[in-house]
């Protein structure tokens, strides 16, 4: 029988079809793993029993004939979700020891298709970061390491602990939330597959909102197949939910396994990010030829306002964060600290609940929306937002994808950019763009750099064509046969 | 001598400028963006959903009844409908408004410019033009009487829809403004897009008030947040234009401010200066996409207005007959001008008008109940005048049977049948007692036969005493007169 933990998802659906495990064993055997790793802190909570009640409960549905699409399969959930009757943080001392009452649309349906509850992961507070070092409960570490030293690297962020989860082998899978790369960063630095599908295909009912206009939940998987499967799960109109799309869904894995002869390849060269790792440029040129090599014709684009996205998104994203983590007051729920009045209890709940970076973005943001300078900056960067999906939609006339890097450079080490601000945003200067424009893009997963970190090569469709970007993923994972793993010094 | 609508000084005739921020609780069975109830005088917290406790992750939903009713509304008061509009939030923190934002429509409202037709006391009228209806949430209820250290809230009214009706600074008095919140109730509650109900607060008003010598430029205004009646309205704007004429004429100036009135002083209170206001920091909610109207939806919904205060007021005049005043009377409540109308049916119209605005009204008011609650319903009001104008029953009669209809609401046909107060319009009948009359006083025949014609009043007198005052009055007169004459 092979190690259950190292199934893919399509491999564990094959096998608990055919009888040679049960949806206990492979959940047994994802419990053991996540115990024996704990110190990679990808967890703020372990749901055993409930992953064991689970698994129970879809091995009897089995022996029935009545299984869902994720049956029995052991996941993971972002603790950014709301899990009905399970702690759910946002990674934030404000909400530790919150329990909902309600079940997030997106958890809801993956419960709905039968999967199995192993927990919820580590993120940066409420989703804000790159490295995961910004949640209360502590940093996650990045199951990699550099073959030249042994410090302990970051996972990415903010969905690190789902990304440090599904690479070191202690879920089949876990779900993601992408604002400005959440998704797409945190898979490229831990050798997986991320996907952020277009703005509006998954509810955002039951996601402790980050920034409204941006935040898109998806799937972190090891494969771009897995991916396909899980985001078939995650979709679909929400009536509760008035941003998201009553675009039909198609079959996310039909396109799998087609060619792409003919398939025009999209190549922006303003994604040649001065600082971008050099052996990251040239991974990228590799996986532009790959694409040829599959029949794909690669063609120049030009996204001309690249350049203004990074700037842009940092006065759009902190603009909604200060309006929505308005409702962290102390008031009805999550932490309440004492004050002698009104004011002090505001500021005391805030001041002990919220962390640095969270206080940053709702300073920054509130400064944004301020009277006087509210045109400057807010009204401005939502000009350019427009200015960055035409240009998107142009490029999207002349190709069928866009490839470029996932991310400038590979996984770093805990606290190399602490004091680093702006190379920390710098992280989110690939995925960026696709968010303002509320694109699909994912991360896959295409080589090593020359220390033995995983890198991975980005690729952003036109919206609601998650078909192609599935369909030119599957080719590009192919090409690159990614098959290192974490842990195995190169 | 004062000019009319002036408010004289030690230096001359101020005018004050008036302009009203009503908000208006819209009839909805849930709130703007939650599917929550929203009935009035329920348990304290009974009517919060998740999203109206603002818990994590919760997203708002726009109610399509809110919307009709905004579009309705605007219609009513032939306004521009804004096919495109947005809801923005309005960032603040108090314990009551949970989401830490109130989301109202800031700069892209979904009614823009319209008009009210004021009527004054004195019969004219004015036009009053309004500036715009944004639709926004209501917040909660803090509560501080509860506890000494602690406050509590309810959350029933947050996310409860309000349209707030901003009208131009057209307004010249307190009187004004009072009948300018009278008309617009009244067309609120012809189109059953609000109860009017201002004790209840589901109808609350913002006074800006300014002072101003004739000619000059608008002066620097104030704010009276809140006042829940409209004769406190009229008393909070006249005392503030006192307050600020005063003010000026003692040499001090006008600081912007927000103020409170306080009902039981009759005064206002600066509640806040414009320096102390928040900065809100609006911006376009990113939970909710542009409302965008189709031209069919709008049609659809000025397809079904229902006849309004003016409409009406014209109709009764020209079709039926009545005096403006008498239109005005019955056309001022929505509720009045269904119940005349439907007494009226198939009856004399200005009949039906004197019993609603004499008799029905002074009954009610004795009483003090609303129309909706009379004992007397409006058809049998309407029967009751069939039955004079049939002759059934004389006027005096009438009020006789009005009086036990208010006690037993019975139909005045029953109370006729039981109390057999049915005139004897029977002419053989009437005949024979007439004739019995006649025979009783040969010396009053003879009086009327030389001339006295006023003596067949004695000759009545008998018949009805005989009948009990059963009978015809009429009909007594022309037989006693043709007998007499004989």
């Amino acid at each position: 029988m092979a190690n259950l933990t190292d199934l893919t998802i399509a491999e564990a659906q094959a096998g608990l079809a055919q009888g040679e495990f049960s949806s206990k064993e492979i959940t047994e055997a994802h419990i053991t793993a996540i115990e024996a790793a704990r110190d990679l802190n990808a967890f703020v909570t372990e749901t055993p029993e409930r992953a064991l009640a689970d698994a129970e409960a879809s091995d009897k549905r089995r022996a029935g004939g009545d299984v869902g699409a994720l049956d029995g399969l052991p996941i993971a959930i972002k603790d950014l979700f709301c899990t009905k009757g399970i702690q759910s943080t946002a990674s934030s001392h404000m909400l530790e020891g919150f329990i909902p009452s309600y079940e997030s649309t997106v958890s809801s349906k993956m419960v709905d298709a039968g999967m199995v509850m192993l927990g919820k992961t580590n993120l940066d507070e409420f989703a804000m970061g790159s490295s995961n070092e910004t949640s209360y409960f502590g940093p996650v570490l990045n199951p990699w390491k550099r073959s030249s030293d042994d410090q302990s690297l970051v996972p990415g962020g903010s969905s690190g602990g789902s990304a440090s989860a599904v690479a070191a082998r202690l879920c089949l899978a876990a779900t993601g939330t992408d604002t400005g790369g959440s998704i797409r960063q945190p898979a490229s630095f831990c050798g997986i597959v991320g996907m952020k599908p277009t703005y509006g295909r998954c509810s955002r009912w039951g996601i402790v909102a980050f920034a409204s206009s941006l935040d898109q939940a998806g799937p972190m998987t090891r494969t771009v197949r897995d991916a396909a499967i899980m985001l078939q799960s995650m979709v679909g109109f929400d009536p509760k939910d008035t941003t998201s799309s009553e675009m039909p869904v198609p079959d996310f894995q039909a396109m799998l396994g087609q060619d792409i002869k003919g398939l025009k390849i999209g190549i922006p060269s303003e994604y040649r990010v001065e600082g971008t790792d050099p052996e990251i440029l040239a991974l990228w040129d590799q996986g532009v030829k790959w694409l040829e090599d599959a029949g794909a014709e690669a063609v120049e684009v030009s996204l001309p306002r690249t350049k203004y996205a990074l700037p842009a998104y940092y006065i759009i994203a902190p603009a909604e964060a200060s309006s929505n983590l308005a409702r962290y007051d102390g008031m009805r729920y999550g932490l309440r600290a004492d004050g002698e009045n009104l004011a002090e209890v505001y500021e005391n709940t805030r001041a002990e609940g919220f962390g640095n970076e969270v206080r940053r973005r709702i300073l920054m943001g509130t400064y944004v929306l301020s009277a006087g300078y509210y045109d400057a900056y807010y009204i401005k960067a939502q000009k350019v937002r427009k200015l960055i999906a035409d240009e998107f939609s142009a490029a999207f006339e002349t190709v069928d994808a866009i490839l470029t890097p996932a991310v400038p450079s590979a996984a770093f080490a805990h606290g190399e950019k602490s004091d680093d601000l702006l190379g920390m945003y710098l992280n989110d200067v690939m995925t960026v763009p696709a968010s303002l424009a509320g694109l699909p893009g994912i991360s896959v997963p295409a080589g090593l750099s020359s220390d033995g970190l995983p890198l991975g090569l980005q690729l952003i469709t036109k919206a609601f064509d998650e078909e192609t970007l599935f369909r030119v993923a599957d080719v590009l994972e192919q090409s690159a046969g990614f098959t290192a793993r974490p842990g195995e010094k190169a | 001598m004062t000019e009319k609508n002036m408010i004289a000084g030690r230096t001359g005739d101020w005018e004050v400028v008036i302009g009203l921020e009503v908000h208006a609780q819209v009839i909805s069975q849930a709130k703007l963006f939650s599917g929550a109830g929203t009935s009035f005088g329920a348990e304290p917290n009974e009517h919060v959903s998740l999203v109206d406790a603002a818990m994590p992750g919760m997203l708002p939903v726009i109610n399509k009844v809110a919307i009709e009713q905004a579009v309705r509304t605007g219609l009513g008061i032939k306004a521009q409908i804004n096919r495109f509009s947005v809801f923005d939030r309005k960032n603040y923190f108090y314990p009551d408004l949970p989401q830490g934002y109130q989301i109202t429509q800031f700069g892209d409202p979904i009614v823009g410019a319209g008009e009210i037709i004021i009527d004054m006391k004195d019969g004219e009228s004015r036009t009053v033009g309004i500036t715009r209806i944004h639709l926004e949430q209501d917040a909660g209820k803090s509560i501080h009487d509860m506890d000494p250290s602690s406050t509590y809230v309810d959350l029933n009214r947050s996310g409860i829809t309000l349209m707030e009706i901003v009208s131009d600074p057209d307004l010249r008095s307190a009187d004004e403004a009072a009948a300018y919140l009278t008309k617009l109730r009244a067309i609120l509650r012809y189109l059953g897009t609000c109860d009017g109900n201002m004790e209840q607060g589901s109808m609350r008003c913002d006074a800006n008030v300014s002072v101003r010598k004739l000619g000059d430029e608008l002066g620097t205004r104030c704010e009276i947040k809140n006042v829940n009646s409209i004769r406190f309205a009229a008393q909070a704007i006249e005392y503030e234009a006192r307050r600020q004429i005063e003010v000026i004429e003692g040499g001090g100036t006008i600081a912007q401010q927000t103020r409170l009135f306080d009902a039981n002083k009759g005064v206002t209170r600066s509640m806040r200066s414009k320096e102390e206001a928040h900065d809100y920091r609006y911006f376009p909610d990113p939970d909710l996409l542009p409302v965008n109207l189709s031209e069919e939806f709008v049609e659809e919904i000025r397809r079904t207005l229902p006849e309004l205060p003016d409409d009406k007021k014209r109709r009764l005049v020209d079709k039926l007959g009545l005096s403006g005043y008498d239109a005005d009377v019955l056309v001022a409540e929505r509720a009045t001008a269904e119940y005349f109308e439907a007494a009226a049916e198939g009856q004399d119209a200005k009949t039906v008008a004197n019993w609603v605005t004499s008799d029905l009204f002074g009954y009610l008011n004795k009483e003090d109940l609303d129309i909706a609650d009379s004992p007397v319903a409006a058809k049998q009001l309407g029967a009751l005048v069939g039955l004079i104008s049939d002759g059934t029953i004389s006027g005096r009669i009438a009020r006789d049977v009005f009086t036990e209809m208010c006690a037993t609401s019975k139909d005045p046909a029953v109370v006729v049948e039981e109390k057999g107060l049915k005139q004897i319009s029977d002419s053989g009948e009437l005949e024979g007692i007439v004739d019995e009359a006649i025979a009783k006083g040969p010396a009053q025949v003879e009086q009327y036969k030389s001339g006295n014609e006023k003596i067949i009043g004695w000759f009545v007198g008998q018949v009805m005493q005989a009948t009990k005052g059963e009978a015809n009055p009429q009909m007594v007169n022309e037989i006693l007169r043709k007998k007499l004459s004989e």
